[in-house]
Formats: structure tokens, sequence, C-alpha cells
């Protein structure tokens, strides 16, 4: 039992045909080959799978990749302009945001809406804007700095 | 193109691949023709397997084979212990088991099909017909008669028992001005939670008889031997990469399972295999941490000078002895009770035993901090008892600053530290009496504010290996290098340790790059395959900059020796009076005489005038054995708030000074601090495994552990101190753990400072809302008590 779908992946429109119960997370590796997104658990606490999905940040572990067709998905592939890095990918980068890399797809896809949705967060907010991203390695200390910058540089 | 310094936060190489979702692990790796494994585990803590039925599994869609304990039971061999003890029992541990289950998640048979989600279908379907046996869970309870018995070879579940003294704590307690107290200190079990869980993909060559594992490791090298020593498969034929690891913290330090059955289960169907964990499942197959039951006495006088510590473990080991469980509540531990202080008298009994638990091993820091949290929660529980301030308990029974070796009463040699200096400027940064008037007039607004100090010391740099041998270790424990120089001059290395957070594809290229002035952009470093390299013995136990990191060093000083001789030669020039500065070899006192080292390298290539005797090529390996193991040490202190009427406790504000010895890489070395502050403070106030008696893990999953997240912990305030490591001659001490070990006891002394006027002196982490709260009204209601017994006297 397969059903057809079409879900345009940053930017790119990708029609295939998949189970129902695929989940988005799924699609997007082993369908679409983006490994980038990651996934850290099974009930949807870690946020390390956290994509764009029309726009706002979803755990792709809680998304049937079905509930996606007709949508525009952003994953952390689709986040550089070439070599130029977004702002939060930069503020990752400079202020030492991540360690071993692995949440680091769902922070900044995360952080990326965050800052959509509030562009002159304070320390409080930021934290309260990871409340979904589990990290183990940083003591989430310089991923607040990163955001932080990242705010800077966007204003 | 930059030349880095020895010094210089150079931002991270890995990390432009890792921000653009192009790092490569486990679970993005993709073979032809792979097939997917599922795991069949054990509901019970320990039943015995009656019979299992594989036909629906084999009936259903996409699956390819189904293997029980039994159909493998010859190939797996049995899982190995790496450290051995005296009189150390080590029951069998079949990779799949096929009589007895003995604990929540043993496996008992693997699923092989097309995809992952056939192999997980049908694994549900494999039937098992269990007979439940009687289970037990503590560690405490497991050596008593009548307990549930795991294995015949070790009676009353004691896998070893352990002791080490120094001193005559006996003897130094007869005297009358000393004062003993004691406590029951729990260290709780801990699950790590590296956010990428285990995986591995087998590769099988038939045509050469080859195996290739990837697998989510700290030590590829370590993985290939032992693998080879248990199936048999010989070692040349076997190949272990670990890609890029996302976090470890210690789990990912043994041979596992799942990574021996790969192997064997791609042989036998002929086809790559991968599994991936769930993390459910990594909840309880990936080893636990701590899990010790500890009664524990200090002992001193009034005027808070301590005369010695005593210690009296219940280790749990979990079913099975996991690789280097033997070393982790012994040596780590065991060492370690004299602290930063004098401490003249020790005495420690350490009891190793199996319940019906996932296997406990090392975690993050393992078993030196359940040794700092011990020490430093009963330094502070004493300064209590006399009524004197912790902080001049602490100062009276300091160790003197040393640069070159301080021998303590366990036996070991200290390498060099100013422990004073690192109080000192901990407190200068904190102003401890302003907090201290700040607390007075927060009490009297009726808010709870502590603070808690920890001064602790580790042991790491693991290790000199014929120390290590001598107590136990199945290996030797040096690291290596290998640093070669193209003919173009830019420089391949392979390090034998294997990163998974820590950035060694920075740190190690700025140590090439600062010691023979090439451009780091110039350096590959290869780590994690067993082909590109010589034997390693991989990442852990804070080793990998203090062993690691010197082995490459020498290798560059004879990188430097080689070009210097050639370079000299090529310039006519006597040795004597060339000098090599900033990757330029110049003559002295003439100054267009000079060639680059890229320049040197070539012509090592080219070959066309080498001084008499000298090899062509520019390729120098070096295998490095430290002398003596590093010591990291430093001054936390932790302050919190307690809601007093929902117990809750918040981190306010946290400082640490620490001393590491020289720092390569400050902006590295500063974030794992904080991650490693992160992680104690997760012990300390909200981290705990649970299990029922009947072996249930009731915190199986990310919903029921409360792992910490962002909005728990204040921005750290971290500053040092350096007294150079004499262990290693790049001067380092290693940075990994020494947050965790030093900040669970900061925070717990902080929350029993908060509660301390109201007469609690003692509680064990977590300290959940729940835990404080009933701490405040059974405090309140022994103070109503007493009130009320004062009155009928009255």
């Amino acid at each position: 039992m397969s059903t057809e779908i079409t879900v345009t992946v940053n930017g790119t429109a990708h029609t295939a045909s998949v189970e129902p119960r695929l989940l988005l997370a799924h699609f997007l590796r082993d369908v679409l080959d983006l490994t980038g997104t990651h996934i850290g658990c099974d009930t949807s606490q870690c946020g390390a799978c956290t994509v764009h999905l029309n726009g706002e940040a979803v755990k792709s572990c809680t998304v049937f990749a079905v509930q996606a067709n007709g949508s525009e998905v952003t994953t952390v592939e689709g986040l550089a302009d070439g070599d130029s890095y977004s702002h939060v990918q930069q503020g990752f980068w400079d202020e030492h945001g991540l360690q071993c890399g692995f949440c680091t797809p769902g922070m900044i896809m995360t952080a990326e809406a965050l800052l959509k949705q509030n562009p002159n967060p304070s320390e409080e907010e930021i934290r309260a804007g990871l409340a979904g991203n589990y990290c183990r390695c940083t003591g989430y200390q310089n991923i607040v700095n990163a955001i932080g910058a990242a705010a800077k540089a966007g204003r | 193109m930059a030349v880095t310094t020895f010094g210089e936060s150079v931002k991270r190489t890995e990390d432009p691949r890792l921000i653009t979702g192009r790092g490569k692990y486990v679970d993005d790796i993709r073979l032809s023709g792979m097939a997917h494994m599922a795991f069949v585990r054990s509901p019970y803590g320990h039943a015995n397997i009656k019979n299992i039925d594989t036909s629906a599994a084999l009936d259903s869609p996409g699956v390819i084979a189904v293997f029980t304990g039994a159909d493998l039971q010859e190939e797996l061999g049995g899982l190995p212990v790496g450290w051995m003890l005296p009189d150390l029992k080590q029951p069998p541990h079949p990779p799949l088991a096929f009589e007895t289950v003995r604990y929540l998640g043993d496996a008992v048979a693997v699923v092989v099909a097309d995809t992952a989600y056939q192999a997980t279908d049908a694994a549900g379907l494999v039937e098992v017909d269990y007979e439940v046996l009687p289970a037990v869970v503590n560690a405490e309870a497991a050596t008593k008669d009548g307990a549930p018995q795991l294995h015949q070879e070790a009676p009353n579940n004691v896998g070893f028992d352990w002791e080490v003294a120094g001193g005559d704590y006996a003897e130094a307690i007869k005297d009358p001005d000393v004062i003993v107290v004691k406590e029951r200190i729990v260290n709780q079990r801990l699950i790590p939670n590296s956010m990428e869980t285990r995986g591995v993909v087998a590769d099988y060559d038939a045509g050469k008889g080859n195996i290739t594992l990837y697998t989510s490791t700290q030590i590829p090298h370590l993985v290939k031997l032992l693998f080879s020593l248990v199936t048999g498969w010989p070692e040349q034929k076997v190949r272990v990469v670990a890609p890029d690891v996302g976090g470890g913290f210690g789990s990912k330090l043994y041979l596992y399972a799942e990574e021996v059955v790969a192997g064997i289960v791609a042989r036998q169907v002929k086809r790559p295999v991968k599994w991936i964990e769930s993390r459910s499942e990594a909840y309880v197959s990936t080893a636990h941490g701590r899990d010790h039951i500890c009664d524990a006495e200090i002992a001193g006088k009034k005027d808070g000078e301590i005369v010695g510590i005593k210690v009296n473990l219940y280790a749990n080991l979990g079913a099975y002895l996991s690789t280097f469980a033997p070393l982790i509540p012994t040596y780590l531990f065991g060492l370690m009770l004299g602290g930063v202080y004098k401490m003249p008298n020790v005495e420690c009994k350490v009891h190793g035993v199996f319940t019906n638990t996932t296997p406990v091993d090392a975690y993050r820091g393992a078993g030196r901090p359940e040794a700092a949290y011990l020490v430093e929660r009963m330094v502070s529980r004493f300064a209590q008892e006399i009524g004197r301030d912790p902080i001049a308990v602490r100062r009276k029974n300091m160790l003197a600053a040393h640069k070159n070796g301080r021998a303590v009463t366990t036996g070991v040699m200290y390498d060099s530290g100013d422990y004073k200096a690192n109080l000192n400027k901990a407190l200068e940064i904190f102003d401890y009496p302003a907090f201290r008037k700040e607390q007075r007039e927060a009490r009297r607004e009726g808010k709870l504010l502590g603070v808690g100090i920890s001064t602790y010391i580790e042991i790491c740099g693991m290790a000199p290996s014929a120390v290590a041998s001598s107590l136990g270790a199945g290996a030797g424990l040096w690291e290596s290098s290998n640093v070669r120089l193209h003919p173009t001059g830019k420089a391949t290395i392979y390090i034998g340790t294997s990163p998974h957070g820590q950035g060694h594809e920075t740190t190690m290229a700025q140590l090439v790059s600062s010691e023979i002035g090439i451009p780091i952009e110039d350096v590959e470093v290869l780590h994690g395959d067993t082909d590109q390299g010589q034997f390693g013995t991989g990442t852990f136990g804070s080793r990998s900059l203090a062993v690691g990191g010197a082995a490459l060093f020498n290798s560059l000083q004879k990188v430097k020796a080689k070009t210097h001789r050639l370079a000299s030669h090529l310039l006519e020039a006597d040795p004597k009076f060339v000098t090599f500065e900033n990757g330029t070899f110049s003559v002295e006192d003439i100054p267009d005489k000079t060639l680059t080292i890229q320049e040197v390298a070539g012509q090592a290539y080219a070959a066309a005038n080498l001084p008499p005797g000298m090899e062509p090529g520019l390729e120098e390996v070096s295998f490095f054995d430290p002398q003596n193991f590093a010591w990291p040490n430093g001054t936390h202190l932790c302050v919190v708030e307690i809601d007093p009427d929902s117990g809750q406790v918040k981190v306010q504000r946290y400082v640490a000074v620490d001393d590491f010895g020289n720092v390569l890489n400050p902006m590295i070395v500063d974030g794992m601090t904080h991650g490693g502050v992160a992680q104690g403070i997760g012990q300390a106030l909200s981290e705990q495994a649970v299990y029922s008696d009947d072996g249930q893990l009731l915190s199986g999953s990310l919903m029921d552990y409360a792992l910490p997240s962002a909005d728990m912990f204040p921005m750290m305030e971290l500053d040092r101190t350096v007294t150079p490591s004499p262990s290693n001659p790049i001067g380092v001490k290693g940075a990994g753990e020494a947050g965790t070990i030093a900040a669970s006891p900061a925070v717990m002394n902080a929350v029993i400072d908060a509660l301390a006027h109201l007469g609690v002196k003692h509680m064990d982490m977590p300290a959940t809302s729940e835990k404080v709260w009933r701490a405040i009204e059974d405090a309140k209601e022994a103070r109503r008590a007493a009130r009320s017994a004062a009155r009928a006297r009255g």
C-alpha cells in the first residue's frame, strides 16, 4: 500500500510513492538522501530532526510524509547560499555552538524559526525557545551565544 | 592561509560540514544491497528462555533471516572483559542470550530484513516463551542471603571485592579529640544519552573474507582487536571505521554485542547489514553509569583538621561485566579518596555486584565523579558538623602547591597543581563575603539561597601502560601518531585517538601548524579508520591531547629533526647555525640563505641531494606512553536558589576555575567545560535511572528520564590557573571530564547550604523538587516536635 506524494524540499519538487506510515524524517533521509536531518529519539523529545514545514519549525519524526504532500520543506541543507552561511549557521561556527554536531541541524532549524518570530530575543527567551531541543555536549551556553550572535548579525 | 599558535582559539575545521548537514554519521552510510537488523530483547529483568518461535517473523514481508542466540552461539563467542582484578568473577557474556536473560533489554534474537521498518515489524513477531525468575536490582540487596542469583560463577552475586588503604584509619580515630561523621551516600545510576545513539553497518567482502564495521565508537582500534579475539576473525581481515560520532561520554567505549552480531550476520546473509539503535532501545542496551551505594565516614578535629576517610561501597555492575566495568569503581574511585587534601588515612572497600540491570561502565568521569562527590560532600558535611566554614576547612587541609610530583596516601603521584591558587581565584571572582551577606538578607525575606563549593582533583591522561597493566589493564594505553609531509609541503596526519565532539581535526592540526609552521589549512587530520593508520587506543579518560597530542608532538619533533638536517645540508651550513622559525630554515647572519619547510619537503622526495645515509621521503611515526597520569584540578562555586513552596532548585550562578595545565585551544576547552558542568548539574538536579524491584526500567525513555534542557543553566563563568603537567612534553592535563567531576558536589553542597539553617544535613541526588520540598517539610516538622518536647519539659 503506497501513496504518491509531491513535496518541495529546499526548492526542488520531489514526487515519490511512499507507505502511509513513513515518517517525514525517514522520507527526507532515506528517500531523498538528505541525511543532514538527524534522528535522536523515538518519542519526539530531542528535536534533532527539526525542519521547516511551510515556514514553521516541526519535528519531522512527528509528521508523516503523506501529511507533507504539497508542502514546502526546508532542511539544514537548504540554508546556506553556496559558501555563504545563514546568520544562524555562521553564529554556530563563530561561537563554538557545536561539538559532536549531531543535535546541530535541529538546533539551527529551531533557531532560524525562533529568530523569525522574535528577531531580538533575550537570553531567557532563547533558552525557552530551545525547550524542544536537547544537546548533551555544550551545556547550551555557546548555543545561546550563537543564536544571540545571529540575532545581532540580522539586525 | 594562517599558521596557528599553541594557545589560540582557532575556530573548528569540522564545523563547515556539520552546520550544513554534510556530516557523515553511521546512519548516513548507505551501501548497495544493504539489509537492516532489528533485535528482539527481553521484556523481563530475569527469565529462562524456554522456546523461541521465529516462524511468523520469517513469513513477514521482506525478512531475509532470523537468528537466535542458540543459532549463532559458536560464531559469536563471548564478550570480553578488558580489565582484570584479583579473583574477578567473569561469567560468560553471550552477545545473544540463549538460555537465560539477565536484564531488561538482553538481546535474544536478531531479524534481518530489506528495510528497517520490515525488520522492526518482524522482530515483534518473534515469539519467545519465558519462564520469569525473581530479580534483584539493588547492589547491596543482591549480596544478601536469599537474593536471586544471576551467575553460578559469582556466589552472592559478588563479582569482586577490592580494597585500597593508606595510613591507619582505625588507629587515627582512637584519638579522643577526633570526631567521626557518618553518612550513607548514594550516587544514582545515570543513562549517558549521547545525542547520536549507537549504530553499526557491517560490510562483508565474500571474495576476500574481509569484514568492515562502520560503528559509532570511541575506540575503533580496540573494537577491531576485541572483535577479532571474540570471533576468531583474523585481525588483518577486520577493518573498523568510526565515522562522525555524535557524542559518547564513555558509553561508546566498549565492544558491544550488536557490533559482533552485525559482523557475523553480514557473513551469514552475504549482504551489508545496518543496525541503528532507537533511543528507547539505547536506554536498556547501552551501558549505564555510576550506581553506588556507599557508607562513608570522615574523621577530624574541632579545629577543622581532617584525619581520614573510610568508605564501604556497593558498586552495581549490572548483569554482566562490560569491557572496563572492573576498573571504574575501583582504581578510578578508590585512588581519588584523598582529594586535594593531606588526608593522612584512607580506608576503602569496594564490592562489585551483579544485578538484573543493564551493565554499568564508564560514564563521563567514570569513578572520579563518584569519588569527588563523596569526598567533597563529606568535607562540607564535616565542616557543618563542627560549625566551621567549608572553605576554611578546605584551606586548612589542602595540599601545598607542587610542580613535579606529590605522593599521596592512596599511593598515587599527583603531577602538578596549586590548589590554593584555584581556590583564591575562584573566591575572588565570586566575592564570597558579599554572597554570605546577600544570603543572610535573603533568609530574612524567606528566600532560600545557598553556595556550594568543590575543590576537586581527578586522574586522567590514561595511561602509563606498565602501571595500568600492573593494575589489570588488558591492553597498552599509549597513543600513536603518524605525520606525513607530502612533496608539496602539505601534511596528512593519522591520529590514534577517535574524536566524537572534541574537535581533534582542529586541535591536532593546530598543533602541527604551531610546531612546523605550515598553515592549518594544509593539514588533513585522519582518524578512526583502522586501515588508514597505525594502531591507536582511542578517546576516553581525558587522554587525547595529554597522550595522543604528545605522540603527535613527538612525531613533529622527528619531522623537524629530519628537515633541519636536510635543510642544513641543502643550505651548505653547519646545522648549529641553522635556525627554524615560522616554517622557515635560516642560516644565522646570512639573511638571504633560507628554505621553507615546503621546499625542504619537496627535496626530501626528490632525493637528488640528501645528506649521507638519509632515507628519502618525509613520514614519521611516534608511540607515546606517559610516565604518569595527568591530574586536572580546580575550584567550582555554585549558587542555588530554592523555592520554599515547591522545592524547586534553580542554579543562579556557576564559577569554575580549573587547572588543565597548558591549554592548546581555549575556546574548545571552555566548551568542554560548559558541557561537563552541565552533565554534573544534570546529575545533581534531575537525572536518575529508576528500576522497579522486578527489573523494569521505569525511566526508560526521554519522556521519563530528565535530561537537562537549556533553561536549567545560568551563563557559567570560567577561568583558569596553569601548572604545566610534567607527565607529557606539552604540559597539558585533559579537560573532557573535569566539569562533570566538579559540578555535582558543588551543586549539592549549595542545596544543603541553602537548607542547613533548617537542620538539613544531607540529601541524595537528584535534588528534585519533591525531594527538596520533603526535606524542608521534614525539617519544619522536626523543629516543631523539638519545640513541643522542650515545652513539655519546661
